[in-house]
């Protein structure tokens, strides 16, 4: 399991000549962990950190990135996902840089990973105590399509002053029936302070809430932290009269079957024909050994198959 | 089936050795060396340095090379390099008063103690193309004249030299017991200090401040700008080593310095005076350090109790957006998949278009005739 300890590794033992083990040295590791306890203490509040300038762009992973080099040690091992699945270019890019650069092991499983680097999806399988997750984070600000300006932000924050998103929920309901936010949903950590959640689909909200695991954000251009902790109350924002709820499909996953999982649409021809599947790859894949193990034949309807038009 | 995302490993290798082909050119040509960019482009090395936060002519030139010549990259370069550099202490603050001037203009007065001095400029080229280059002759112009009597004392700024009246605000070294901040190290804070300010746009886009500089000129933000001086020259670098106790000249780096004089038109506590706004960047960079000068002196405004009116006077509008390095990967990120949050708004618009009143005839008709 990896701690918030100092790994131990010597820089000799790094995989790469010439850097240290997992690229950062072990000051600004140092300096990175203690906002991360800082924010581990204030569940949910943005903690401003010395974030480096890494050797990938800003707006690809650098939060994640640093999150993860602050804490990993040569035991852990690690998956990182964007989107769901572990072989996007960007989720290839980020394990091969930790493999190279730290040499820890890497993993597609879930069950396998200790630390679990991502980018928009949290993994369908429950997590465990053992893990933690590290979430890349655009824009950690939850309210600044309202209120661009950080200091004001601060401000808000401080005096748990919310009105302006409420307001916000309450013109979508107003105007379309319902809350039309579907993804980076906001909520409220441990009853205090209002945080983005990353750019997941609001269908992962729920398993923020009394998850097992540490969720750790790192928010590298914006130079922010926050956390997480296990077992704390996540609330997605919503009303009494409206509340909140997670996106259904009519379909099943076409491959696996799976009715459970959060679904990509691809389109599979010229005409617009569709297919369903499950985003989260590796969770898939598990839904497909399970059935041959036990002789089920696979989901061949492919319920997530069908003609709809681009229009519908 | 669902291939589209996979394989990014073998793609990634592949995109790797493509790249390496497409920045060599034809081979038939000779390559291109890191010396010949440091020499023969200057300028473009010197805005890497500048806005890389490294003085290092080879290192920027090599970044400009590896970059196949896209200087916002070579920035990012730089910048991923600089960050694995140890830093060792702070040197003594520049002495531009003692710089061996190479070029020193004031459009404020007409002549000036030490002179107006050219140096090399484009200002009063006329654009011409030179055809001998293309033929690859040497230029038409012979070696300058030996002369160039250049002063080789001290050169004391003009603004500070001319104000007997006391009209013109005087710049003022700050307490050099405390320690300057460090953007690289320490996220930025608002409100920032002029120092952390100054640092920000020393590291921010040219660009950018370009555009900011020009609407200050064009009324978003009035500051009535004269060029107070610009001057281009090496300065001594010193550092006070622990170990010793006193300062060293540990090197000598060519600068660009501007200081730009506004008028201002005072108010009930401060009487109508000169004030000042300035830039300062590594090599020659006069488009850059002018324009850092006009946003410094438009940053200033809420200082001086003047009504905030323009994105050039907002201090979190110019400081969280001036850096191209954060900007450019930024707006680049929407490259990488976002099938996730697409997928959910695609849902939300599919369900909301099916309640919409305007579509529950016929709800198959495409939306271009709807618009139409």
């Amino acid at each position: 399991m990896s701690t918030l300890s100092t790994p131990t590794v010597s820089p000799a033992a790094s995989a790469t000549e010439g850097y240290n083990f997992a690229y950062l040295d072990e000051q600004t590791k140092r300096m990175i962990r203690r906002a991360l306890l800082k924010a581990v203490a204030i569940p949910g509040y943005q903690v401003p950190f010395g974030s480096r300038e890494m050797p990938l762009p800003y707006g690809w992973g650098t939060g994640g990135i640093q999150v993860t080099a602050a804490i990993i040690g040569q035991h852990d091992t690690l998956k990182v996902i964007d989107q769901g699945s572990d072989e996007t270019t960007n989720a290839v890019n980020i394990r091969r840089f930790f493999a190279r650069t730290a040499g820890v092991k890497t993993t597609q499983k879930t069950a396998e990973a200790s630390i679990i680097q991502t980018r928009h999806r949290i993994p369908e399988k429950p997590l465990t105590e053992q893990q933690i997750m590290v979430y890349q984070v655009p824009m950690p600000e939850p309210l600044f399509r309202l209120e661009p300006r950080v200091a004001e932000c601060r401000k808000l924050h401080a005096l748990a002053d919310y009105g302006l998103i409420s307001v916000k929920l309450y013109e979508d309901i107003v105007r379309h029936g319902s809350i039309a936010t579907t993804y980076d949903y906001p909520v409220m950590v441990n009853h205090r302070y209002l945080t983005s959640p990353s750019p997941i689909p609001k269908f992962d909200n729920p398993k923020l809430h009394m998850n097992p695991a540490l969720q750790l954000f790192g928010a590298g251009r914006e130079r922010r932290l926050y956390a997480i902790p296990p077992y704390t109350p996540v609330k997605s924002l919503d009303f009494d009269d409206h509340p909140f709820e997670v996106e259904h499909w009519q379909h099943a996953c076409a491959l696996c079957g799976s009715r459970a999982s959060f679904l990509d649409e691809v389109i599979v021809d010229d005409a617009g024909k569709r297919m369903y599947v499950c985003s989260d790859s590796d969770y898939c894949q598990e839904q497909r050994a399970e059935q041959e193990a036990s002789g089920d034949a696979p989901n061949t309807t492919a319920p997530g198959a069908t003609d709809r038009g681009p229009t519908c | 089936m669902y291939v589209a995302v996979k394989g990014g490993e073998r793609a990634i290798e592949q995109s790797w050795r493509q790249l390496d082909t497409a920045r060599r050119g034809d081979p038939a040509l000779p390559e291109l060396t890191v010396e010949q960019i440091r020499q023969q482009m200057r300028l473009a090395v010197a805005r890497v340095m500048t806005e890389g936060s490294v003085y290092d002519e080879e290192l920027a030139a090599l970044a400009i090379k590896q970059a196949a010549g896209d200087l916002v990259e070579a920035i990012f370069l730089i910048r991923a390099y600089r960050t694995t550099l140890p830093r060792f202490g702070y040197t003594q603050p520049i002495d531009t008063e003692q710089m061996q001037i190479q070029r020193r203009i004031s459009s404020t007065f007409k002549d000036v103690p030490g002179g107006q001095i050219l140096g090399p400029t484009y200002d009063y080229t006329q654009r011409l193309l030179d055809f001998t280059l293309l033929a690859e002759g040497t230029s038409s112009q012979s070696a300058p004249q030996p002369e160039a009597n250049l002063p080789e004392e001290a050169m004391p700024r003009i603004i500070a030299l001319l104000n007997r009246e006391g009209l013109i605000e005087q710049e003022h070294v700050s307490d050099p017991a405390r320690e300057p901040g460090d953007l690289s190290r320490e996220p930025l804070r608002i409100p920032a200090d002029r120092s952390t300010r100054l640092q920000n746009l020393a590291r921010g886009d040219e660009g950018f401040l370009l555009a900011l500089g020009y609407a200050t000129q064009r009324g978003y933000g009035n500051s009535h700008p004269f060029a107070g001086e610009i001057r281009l020259g090496r300065v001594a670098v010193e550092m006070e080593l622990e170990e010793l106790g006193y300062a060293i000249e540990i090197g000598e780096i060519e600068i660009t310095e501007c200081q730009m004089i506004n008028k201002f038109d005072g108010n009930m506590q401060t009487p109508p005076a000169f004030t000042q706004g300035y830039g300062l960047a590594f090599g020659h960079a006069e488009r850059k350090t002018m324009a850092m000068a006009l946003v410094d002196r438009a940053l200033r405004a809420e200082e001086l109790g003047e009504t905030l009116e323009s994105p050039a006077q907002d201090h979190e509008f110019v400081l969280y957006h001036s850096d191209n390095v954060e900007a450019s990967g930024f707006v680049q990120h929407l490259k990488l998949p976002h099938y996730v949050d697409f997928q959910s708004e695609l849902n939300l618009v599919r369900r909301l278009r099916e309640n919409h009143p305007s579509l529950q005839a016929d709800p198959a008709q495409p939306l271009q005739e709807k618009l139409a």
